[in-house]
């Protein structure tokens, strides 16, 4: 062989490997996502443990979402404001707030927030319980690390995730509404009735929250399996964090595309 | 307090806001009530041409709200649009059979709905019953092609 | 089944690591109620051999019986039963940090049994009075030294009773008085309980000190076997340069390289 073609073969054969592994990783992934599937059956037989991750899931990531919900309202309600009055429509503002934020920045915003927020902190505690061989330890007392320890976690994120989106959009709202109306002075009664008119709960609310379970799934999905599959050592376990809240970002706003062709799109 | 119990509280909490959160946005954002899709009934209205009306788009009636467009199909037999109008539970016996139903515009540029004026007889429409008398929609491009042509016709009559 | 001499019986283990060769034809017989050293400088696979006998990993070819049942042929159910019997001890003691010393121990137990609570509670404090930790129980294992956390670890080990524990390096950065006091201890649990105790371990002294038989590990294959004091006046060039700590020897103080002055004068490519 000459030296061109070994070394378009060695590219290629590079190229190859690093599809094997792409394809490698994701396979591990869907592995687990099977296995903690799996645990779910035991779960209901320990609620407990499902609280705890409720709590530090959910209870911790409340307060960031439900602040940055209420911003984005007001900041929506302003912006609104100013283009909408151009038009003499400010009082379809309450229409641009709560569609915005049902339809996409409360799902968005807040799983960008829950990937930040909890999903990297997951990532670090189930990576750091493999390096500290915690869930080795838990494998030798014959405790399956997956069913207790990753699948908790799992359910806990899903169950989150549209509660969180849910009070982000409705916070967004009444965050609108102060501006709007409290602050600029749209009419109180056009500002609900229009909404009311033009938002559907079926078509707005509900794939809205559909949307935020996918996220939620995704995110949480994302979170334990980087940290599940990190390298045991410190350098690999802030990768994988990082890696967490880069995969999650993109995979939330990709979907999300996605969902809305499926979702909104005739 | 012990810190199990306080863990308790602060899920029931965070549970309990964000079901608060999903109430509020179906009841006062959005409108449940008025949108479900399964009580009423149904009936039927032919139109020449529909314009740009879309499912789910408002049926009024002195411009109150009554039900919904729930699907719109062609006959491909007599080229009209057939028009399936959902008429919401708590509306029965309010559509007499002479309604004259037509296609409006809200606004200059708003969404085009369907709005009902209430005939003089006795009997009222049931599910699946027709209304007979439509109007279509207003079409921009006809009204200014009829515009023209009618001034056309002005200027060649002056001559 | 469970009568046979030996507890654990290894024939003609393989195992690799990437390319990397670990175990290339390895036998080991660890018999009933001693304590079994396996000694091997780092790098041997020594925290390996465990995990394979514990059934966390899968060796390329051979088999590894425990109890008389073939590890690695058990459906994972018949394992985790397995483990039940096998305690395991690892060198940084794994605890759970989220949960207190109490709870690591109640750990087991909880989920292996049905014990009510104040049971439980006896238990736990009794397991903890053998590794001479009660006073710690509402502690959480981050406030423990590195030698307290392993003794907590080892009561978390031994809460179920098992045949037998693993001792992962359990010397591994000790003081002179937590290393005594560990020696004593896997001394003491050993005979109290009738446990068959498998120790892998670097640290020459203290090992040979308890244990009953030493196998030598080195470039994948078992080198000596034998008791303590026969394999510390071996005259084994490998295992005299392995006991003694002599710098220089079969195992050559540098590791393999290019010569020195290729790699000085190659700029490091």
């Amino acid at each position: 062989m000459t030296a061109p073609v070994k070394a378009l073969m060695d590219q290629l054969a590079r190229l190859g490997r690093s599809g094997v592994g792409v394809l490698e990783h994701l396979g591990r992934a869907h592995l687990l996502l099977l296995s903690i599937l799996g645990g779910l059956g035991d779960l209901v037989r320990r609620p407990r443990l499902l609280l705890i991750q409720l709590f530090s899931v959910g209870v911790l990531s409340a307060l960031i979402v439900a602040v940055s919900g209420t911003f984005v309202g007001m900041v929506l309600g302003l912006q609104g404001y100013y283009i909408l009055s151009q038009f003499g429509a400010e009082q379809t503002l309450g229409v641009m707030v709560a569609a915005s934020l049902v339809r996409e920045l409360g799902p968005v915003v807040a799983a960008l927030l829950f990937a930040g927020r909890a999903g990297s902190a997951l990532t670090a505690e189930i990576g750091l319980m493999k390096a500290t061989e915690q869930l080795s330890g838990l494998e030798m007392m014959a405790v399956d690390p997956i069913k207790r320890i990753l699948t908790p976690r799992f359910a806990a994120g899903i169950i989150s995730m549209p509660l969180l989106a849910a009070m982000f959009s409705a916070l967004g709202v009444m965050g609108g509404y102060f501006v709007g109306v409290g602050l600029l002075g749209v009419d109180d009664g056009a500002f609900w009735s229009q909404m009311q008119a033009k938002i559907d709960t079926y078509d707005d609310v509900l794939n809205g929250v559909i949307k935020s379970l996918v996220f939620g799934l995704v995110c949480t999905w994302i979170a334990l399996f980087q940290g599940y599959d990190a390298d045991p050592t410190s350098v690999g376990v802030s990768r994988a964090t990082t890696r967490t809240v880069v995969h999650s970002s993109l995979a939330v706003l990709g979907l999300d595309f996605i969902l809305t062709a499926l979702m909104f799109g005739e | 307090m012990n810190h199990g119990r306080t863990i308790e509280i602060l899920v029931g909490a965070f549970m309990a806001a964000g079901f608060v959160a999903l109430f509020f946005l179906s009841m006062k954002v959005s409108n449940l009530s008025a949108s479900g899709t399964g009580s009423g009934y149904e009936i039927e209205a032919r139109f020449d041409n529909i314009g740009s009306l879309k499912v789910r788009a408002p049926v009024t009636m002195a411009g109150v709200r009554i039900g919904r467009v729930s699907a719109i199909n062609f006959d491909a037999q007599t080229f009209e649009a057939v028009v399936i109008l959902r008429i919401e539970s708590g509306y029965e016996d309010a559509i007499p059979d002479d309604t004259f139903a037509k296609i409006f515009t809200a606004g200059l540029l708003g969404e085009q709905y369907v709005g009902l004026d209430a005939g003089g007889s006795q009997n009222f429409l049931k599910e699946g019953d027709k209304i007979s008398l439509t109007q279509s929609a207003l079409v921009l491009e006809e009204i200014i092609g009829q515009f023209l042509f009618s001034k056309a016709e002005e200027g060649a009559a002056r001559e | 089944m469970g009568t046979e001499k030996n507890l654990v019986t290894i024939k003609g283990l393989h195992y690799s690591r990437g390319d990397k060769v670990i175990f290339d034809g390895v036998d080991i017989e660890i018999p009933r109620g001693g304590i079994t050293a396996i000694m091997g400088p780092s790098g041997t696979g020594k925290t390996t051999l465990l995990k394979l006998i514990g059934g966390q990993l899968r060796p390329a070819a051979g088999t590894i019986h425990v109890d008389g049942e073939d590890v690695h042929r058990l459906s994972s159910s018949e394992l985790y039963k397995l483990r039940i019997k096998m305690g395991m001890l690892f060198q940084t003691g794994a605890l759970l940090t989220d949960i207190s010393v109490f709870d690591n121990v109640a750990y087991p137990l909880r989920e292996h049994t049905n014990l009510p609570e104040s049971m439980i509670r006896k238990l736990v404090l009794l397991k903890l009075e053998a590794v001479g930790l009660r006073g710690v129980w509402k502690q959480m294992p981050n406030q423990l030294s590195g030698g307290m956390a392993r003794r907590v670890a080892l009561a978390r080990a031994i809460a179920l009773d098992p045949m037998m524990i693993m001792y992962d390096e359990p010397f591994t950065g000790q003081d002179p008085i937590s290393m005594g006091v560990l020696i004593e201890l896997i001394r003491a649990l050993n005979d109290a309980s009738g446990l068959t105790s498998v120790i892998v371990s670097h640290d020459v002294e203290e090992t040979a000190s308890i244990a009953d038989l030493v196998y030598v590990i080195a470039n994948g294959r078992v080198v000596e076997c034998g008791g303590s004091k026969e394999i510390l006046g071996s005259s084994n060039a490998w295992t005299r340069q392995f006991m003694r700590g002599l710098a220089d020897g079969p195992v050559p103080f540098h590791q393999d390289a290019p010569p020195l002055v290729e790699d000085l004068l190659g700029g490091g490519q």
